[in-house]
């Protein structure tokens, strides 16, 4: 590679650079939006490895940058695996349930790029963690 | 696919390397590729989390996550459990002693809480050995703004006015030193990033090199582009292997981007940074000394003046920086010195590493504002005394600095007010003791230090310190007298106004401080011959208190000399002639019957 000559050439090396920082800063924000998968036993054994790769490769494709992805344990809704969660800052947390690969790249393209709900896979729209 | 979701960040510091950190991370790896992880999961590399007592230390992202005394054999189950099912893995959590709860967050650890870092602010965040991460967290952002969008004169004053001050222990503006060394025109400049940390039990300087190497090579193009320099050497001790290397391939890595060479930035500025390997004197963390060991002399200080800024390496202007103090200079130049000016004191601005060391509970790497109180560091983010023991005395400023004690614990730590209490702030050393350590002891321990490390130029510190050395062996002996007391004061005083360099000047502290704060210690050594904490060999004393001794017999099993006497249920008695002091008896007795 050629040499940095001037500020435009390091900030271009700190943009890309960046990108594969992001995660270490993202979790760190406040405003940044959480996606919750169950990885237990059961989620795992339901698919929940490929909704996984699939929320994850359309996070990807979009360029979301204050999405990130934590696999979770049980949640309890045995009967609803695959289950995936969303936390939006400030809102109640919403809980997805049979989320295959298909409906999580659905949830990222509707739910948190466009805000718009996907009713009729909500499991749970409030519940509290005792 | 191209994006990661999840970071294992793993220290590879030299504490937490000599624990195997580096067998972990190939277990790590090894794990998540027999699981098809390896492609959304990346194993980083980084510098020193600073919480050593814990190590080695994994924190995982973005859930920032932070797992202790993590051992390679840990690896299965970390991927197993965190990575494929999403479940903390409860043992390697932080359980905080005080709550009894285990703290996940790196944040919510008491140890992190009252911490600012600023020179330790990329430690454990990147990787010290890619350039791409150090750029992406800002990176050479300052050098390219000092080259590209400011004046030499503006640099200056900038870091002048944000009040920074020598980290080495100097305490002397930073902005002036610059300045000085700006005047003095010539052909011919240098700037040099001391590296030599002699003190005994401290490691800032390391940490930062070993983690965040770049920020010290940026900083250091930034003070030579001020001062009008086109050379740079760090000198830093053979015995940091593992610093060298990291500056190496920095160094390497800094070339090919261009920050260091010929037109750097697309200016007329040339720059270039060589290692040279000191030998480990203690002394050559003085600066002049530093500049003849570089010159292929005896690493002996000259007088002063000329100062470096007038004369130094090769008798032309030479800037001389500690590596914490380099540290700080990026950050100031893209925050500006406003930022900076609103941390710590009115005089001492920012924030101070301390390596802290000795009886607490939590061993580690801290930074600090400036203006902490010493009963904080010690108390709240050491968590206490080890084994619940009482707090005796800290030592600030390594082995020429002085001993505080418990009253002495609300001293905010600045400057000065380490000064006036009769210790400094050196580079960062701090070490607890506690109620079994013997203050004679450590003056003599810190002594034999100095005495050591002494080179021998000036008579004062070559002779004084070996009497003052002679005079608390004979005390700890139990031959003291009444005028050795006064003469340890005197001759202490007489050195440190009478010795050429900084070690000759402050190395009667350790001995000065203890007796100004703990001379009934001496007193019982020398009118008593009695050791109250127990450690001179030749002063130690076990009774046994009949009151209190139930006659169990279990000092009379464990004597090895059999020197106790007694019938079981009777009070037993130790006899003095045939006792070798071992401490034996005292460990083993459970009804606190054994007095020292």
């Amino acid at each position: 590679m050629s040499t940095i000559k001037s500020l435009d050439e390091l900030k271009k090396i700190r943009e890309q650079s960046l990108k594969k920082m992001e995660l270490r800063t993202v979790g760190a924000e406040k405003d940044s939006i959480k996606i919750l998968i169950g990885m237990a036993t059961c989620g795992i054994a339901a698919g929940a490895r490929d909704t996984l790769s699939g929320i994850l490769d359309e996070i990807d494709k979009q360029n979301l940058d204050n999405v990130y992805v934590v696999q979770v344990g049980c949640m309890g809704y045995c009967y609803a695996e695959p289950v995936v969660q969303v936390n939006m800052p400030g809102k109640e947390p919403i809980v997805y349930g049979n989320i295959d690969a298909k409906k999580g790249r659905e949830i990222i393209n509707k739910h948190i790029q466009k805000g718009e709900l996907l009713e009729d896979l909500i499991i749970s729209k409030s519940f509290h963690r005792v | 696919m191209s994006k990661y979701r999840s970071h294992i960040l793993v220290c590879v510091g030299t504490g937490c390397q000599s624990q195997e950190s580096n067998d972990l991370i190939e277990q790590l790896k090894h794990e998540l590729k027999s699981r098809g992880y390896e492609e959304e999961i990346q194993v980083v590399k980084t510098g020193c989390f600073g919480f050593c007592e814990k190590g080695p230390i994994i924190k995982i992202l973005p859930e920032d996550v932070f797992y202790i005394e993590v051992k390679p054999s840990d690896a299965k189950e970390i991927v197993e459990e965190h990575i494929v099912k999403g479940r903390r893995v409860e043992r390697l959590l932080y359980e905080e002693p005080n709550i009894q709860k285990r703290l996940e967050e790196q944040h919510d650890i008491p140890f992190y809480k009252k911490q600012i870092r600023i020179a330790l602010r990329n430690c454990g965040l990147i990787n010290p050995e890619d350039i791409r991460e150090y750029i992406a967290v800002d990176g050479y952002l300052a050098l390219g703004k000092a080259l590209t969008e400011m004046k030499q004169e503006e640099v200056i004053k900038l870091v002048k006015d944000s009040g920074l001050r020598g980290r080495g222990g100097g305490g002397f503006s930073t902005g002036y030193k610059w300045e000085l060394t700006y005047n003095n025109k010539n052909d011919l400049k240098f700037i040099i990033c001391n590296a030599d940390e002699g003190d005994p039990g401290a490691f800032m300087d390391r940490s930062i090199l070993e983690g965040d190497p770049h920020s010290v090579l940026e900083a250091m193009a930034i003070g030579a582009y001020a001062i009008g320099a086109e050379k740079g050497y760090v000198y830093i001790r053979a015995e940091y292997p593992l610093a060298i290397h990291r500056l190496k391939i920095a160094i390497e890595q800094a070339r090919k981007y261009g920050f260091l060479g010929e037109g750097v930035f697309g200016t007329k500025f040339n720059f270039d940074i060589e290692l040279k390997y000191g030998a480990g004197a203690f002394v050559c963390g003085e600066e002049t000394a530093l500049l003849n060991s570089i010159e292929g002399g005896r690493g002996e200080p000259n007088a002063k003046p000329p100062f470096p800024a007038e004369s130094g390496l090769w008798n032309r202007p030479t800037c001389v920086n500690n590596v914490e103090t380099f540290a700080n200079v990026p950050p100031i130049l893209l925050n500006g010195p406003e930022w900076f000016n609103k941390i710590g004191t009115e005089k001492s601005r920012g924030t101070k590493v301390f390596a802290l060391a000795g009886k607490v509970n939590n061993v580690g790497l801290i930074e600090v504002p400036m203006g902490i109180k010493m009963r904080e560091v010690i108390f709240d983010i050491g968590g206490g005394i080890r084994d619940g023991k009482k707090f005796k005395a800290v030592q600030t400023g390594g082995p020429s600095g002085g001993c505080i004690p418990e009253e002495l614990l609300d001293t905010a730590i600045d400057f000065e007010s380490l000064k006036e209490i009769g210790s400094m702030m050196g580079s960062g050393g701090m070490i607890v003791m506690d109620e079994d350590d013997c203050m004679v002891n450590i003056a003599k321990f810190y002594l034999e230090f100095t005495e050591e490390e002494s080179c021998g130029k000036c008579t004062p510190c070559r002779i004084g310190n070996r009497r003052l050395h002679e005079i608390l062996i004979k005390i700890t002996e139990g031959k003291g007298t009444k005028e050795d007391l006064e003469d340890l004061k005197r001759l202490g005083e007489m050195i440190k106004i009478s010795s050429l360099c900084g070690l000759g000047q402050s190395s009667p502290n350790p001995v000065l401080s203890t007796l100004k704060y703990f001379y009934n210690e001496y007193e019982q050594h020398v009118f008593n011959k009695h050791c109250p904490a127990g450690v001179c060999t030749a002063l130690k004393k076990y009774e046994i208190m009949s009151d209190n001794c139930k006659g169990c017999t279990l000092c009379k099993k464990v004597c090895p000399v059999e020197c106790i006497e007694g019938n079981t249920k009777e009070a037993h008695k130790i006899d003095p002639e045939k006792c070798i002091k071992c401490g034996a008896c005292f460990e083993a007795c459970k009804f606190n019957a054994i007095a020292k």
